[in-house]
């Protein structure tokens, strides 16, 4: 078990747009809680992204922040770096884009992705996804997951990755086949935008469990439950469609 | 003499005769439509109103544009039309521009917030024919407004992160409102020249007075509008893209302190009874608004110091015993500042968390508000999403508990002296129900 834990968020100035860097607020509590020190460094656009870090966040963004963010990686090359180390990479809404082979500008027109899982993300024909989303997840030992989405495009998955989990209300990747996000080895990525690792603690832990190795000490969640049930429930009566 | 922006009309204004009045012959005979229109709008509004309802603006306009639906652009005919627009601080802007207008004459203005469609032709169809309006309009109803109102001016405040599920992203607002302006070569500007998407936004306007606000909120300006490439900001405040020409202008009047600078170089200093930077920085550019319209800054100032309370901003409620001061908050930027506001630890605070349609049905946001500066004292989580507060707090380490119902909240605090702030319908929950108490 190491004794720190070295968490980069990335860009949260470019791809921070929802809320997203309370995943590094939540990844370094759940560890200290645990008795393991955290270092969360947070860089900015032009900063050197180490390729050193444990955990890499990438948040959601808009259309040009984003672009600028994934240029800005594929030129350093350190998120490749990283994940040839090892790291743990967890990408949200704009991020699961970025990670991909390439995602839609605004004319529609492709833009190269870092590549680092098989997914391609195109520009949707549809409305916009936005509202709750649920998925019952496929990876083992996750409970439901539940968050909140807000994208245009539409995320394809190849033969390299599996989803995260598969859509019991809202749209997910969009691609017609009931699939939301992407997991491959040590990355992993999602349309539940935002503090996605607040409302999933389950999720979080996984991520941790995975650089720590060892089986972590179970923590008090009750607040967090009270909060996924009230949020299951909304969904699951189909109150979403209402005002509150 | 005193001129309307150019292109608007030119006019010329003897002092001391009420404005409406020096403006001539203005308040053409509205066409039968839009009157029979209004007629009906304004009595469903106030049937609304008597029967308890609420205020009337919103079913009370729906009524009406449904009988004439260009009532808008008529209804405007003949008076001056100023519009204040932003993601912070319409509505208090709103009241500071309108009583310093209120300076030379009698004024219409949707005070109460009623910023869509519905509510601005309620407030021109009640307010009287010829009067100028200042009005709040909804970031994203501005474009239509300019287009249908054709305002002498517009002042743009700031655009920040809101309600990030209804309207999509920032930059579609900055973007709607360059066009919009571009398209509107007779309405002057007012513009926030520290927020660069404002700058960018109001780039194409003919013309522009740009105020130096001081605003400290940049995480969504981080990258620039215009080219999409990093902008840099100096210690000074001064902030220009690193590849594009966008940079911030050169003010005409600005925000020092507690001062207006204005563009001579006197100084005035500010009287309000609205607290903080905010508050200040929404009269720098009410300021400028009225100046542009024609009113001496200095008497408008004074004016502003006349605004107390707005629908309810920093009104102090004793509810069973306890006061309780209410503050508003709508988004990060306005939570940030909130924040500031609040009277010091160890006092309670309650804070009243929703996220219905007005408020944004996606309180992600929580996480992008500074709530650690809450540590040091009780926070009693309240509201429909309250619990997503306390998720937030624990993670913050902020003492707290999650009550339901306002005015348990306020008990629960167990102190006799407290502030609650709130979101959007959440602050109007919790005014309604401990006014009730």
């Amino acid at each position: 078990m190491p004794d720190r834990v070295s968490i980069a968020l990335l860009y949260p100035e470019l791809l921070g747009t929802y809320g997203d860097g309370g995943n590094a607020a939540v990844l370094a509590e759940r560890l200290r809680w645990r008795g393991i020190e955290t270092d969360v460094l947070t860089l900015g656009a032009g900063a050197t992204v180490p390729t050193s870090c444990d955990i890499y966040l990438m948040g959601g963004g808009e259309d040009g922040p984003q672009a600028l963010a994934a240029r800005e990686l594929s030129e350093s090359g350190a998120l490749h770096a990283a994940v040839d180390n090892g790291a743990v990479v967890f990408g949200t809404c704009a991020g699961i884009q970025v990670l991909g082979h390439e995602f839609a500008n605004p004319d529609g027109t492709p833009h190269p992705g870092l590549g680092l899982l098989d997914v391609r993300t195109l520009r949707g024909t549809g409305q916009r996804a936005i509202g709750e989303l649920l998925s019952e997840p496929v990876v083992d030992g996750l409970p439901t997951l539940t968050g909140f989405e807000n994208h245009g495009a539409v995320t394809h998955l190849g033969p390299g990755v599996q989803p995260l989990g598969r859509v019991v209300r809202g749209v997910g990747n969009g691609g017609g086949d009931g699939s939301e996000g992407a997991v491959s080895g040590r990355i992993l990525a999602t349309y539940m935008h935002g503090p996605a690792l607040a409302r999933n603690p389950a999720l979080a832990d996984l991520l941790l469990s995975w650089v720590v190795g060892s089986p972590l000490t179970p923590l008090d969640d009750a607040e967090v439950d009270e909060l996924r049930a009230e949020r299951l429930r909304f969904v699951r009566r189909g109150r979403w469609r209402r005002n509150r | 003499m005193l001129e309307f922006p150019r292109g608007f009309r030119s006019l010329r204004l003897a002092r001391g005769q009420p404005l409406h009045a020096r403006l001539g012959p203005v308040a053409p005979s509205l066409p039968l439509r839009t009157r029979v229109a209004t007629g009906a709008g304004l009595a469903v509004a106030g049937l609304s109103r008597r029967v308890g309802a609420g205020e009337g603006s919103v079913i009370g306009g729906r009524v009406l544009l449904a009988v004439d639906p260009g009532a808008l652009t008529r209804l405007a005919a003949g008076r001056p039309v100023a519009l204040v627009s932003g993601t912070n601080g319409k509505t208090t802007t709103t009241s500071m521009l309108a009583a310093a207008l209120g300076t030379l004459g009698p004024v219409v203005t949707n005070s109460t917030g009623a910023n869509l469609m519905s509510g601005l032709v309620t407030t021109l169809a009640r307010g009287r024919a010829g009067a100028p309006a200042v009005l709040e309009v909804d970031e994203g109803l501005l474009p239509r407004a300019v287009a249908g109102l054709h305002p002498s001016v517009v002042l743009l405040l700031n655009l920040s992160r809101d309600q990030l599920d209804r309207i999509g992203e920032v930059r579609i607002h900055a973007q709607r409102w360059r066009a919009a302006l571009e398209g509107a070569p007779s309405t002057a500007v007012v513009a926030n020249a520290d927020d660069p998407l404002v700058v960018w936004a109001a780039g194409l306007a003919r013309q522009v007075t740009w105020v130096g606000t001081g605003q400290r909120w940049r995480l969504d300006a981080y990258s620039c509008p215009n080219c999409g490439e990093q902008i840099d900001w100096d210690d000074s405040g001064h902030w220009a893209c690193t590849n594009c020409s966008l940079a911030r202008p050169q003010t005409h009047l600005s925000l020092e302190g507690e001062d207006v600078v204005l563009a001579d170089g006197r100084r005035v200093q500010l009287q309000l009874q609205l607290p903080g930077w905010p508050n200040r920085a929404n009269a720098a550019m009410a300021a400028a608004g009225a100046e542009v319209v024609g009113v001496d800054v200095v008497d408008g100032l004074a004016a502003m110091g006349t605004v107390a309370h707005v629908a309810g901003r920093y009104q102090v409620l004793s509810v069973d015993g306890v006061r309780v001061r209410l503050l508003l908050a709508k988004n990060p930027a306005g939570w940030a500042e909130a924040l500031d506001l609040l009277r010091p630890a160890p006092m309670p605070v309650v804070v009243g968390i929703n996220a219905r349609i007005p408020d944004g049905r996606d309180p992600s946001w929580l996480w992008d508000v500074p709530f650690e500066r809450l540590r040091g004292r009780l926070v009693i989580a309240t509201g429909d999403r309250g619990r997503d507060l306390a998720v937030r707090l624990r993670y913050a380490e902020v003492e707290h508990r999650f009550v339901d119902g306002y005015l348990d909240a306020v008990r629960a605090t167990g102190a006799t002296d407290i502030d609650l702030a709130a979101n959007y319908t959440s602050f109007q929950d919790a005014r309604r129900e401990l006014a009730r108490a």
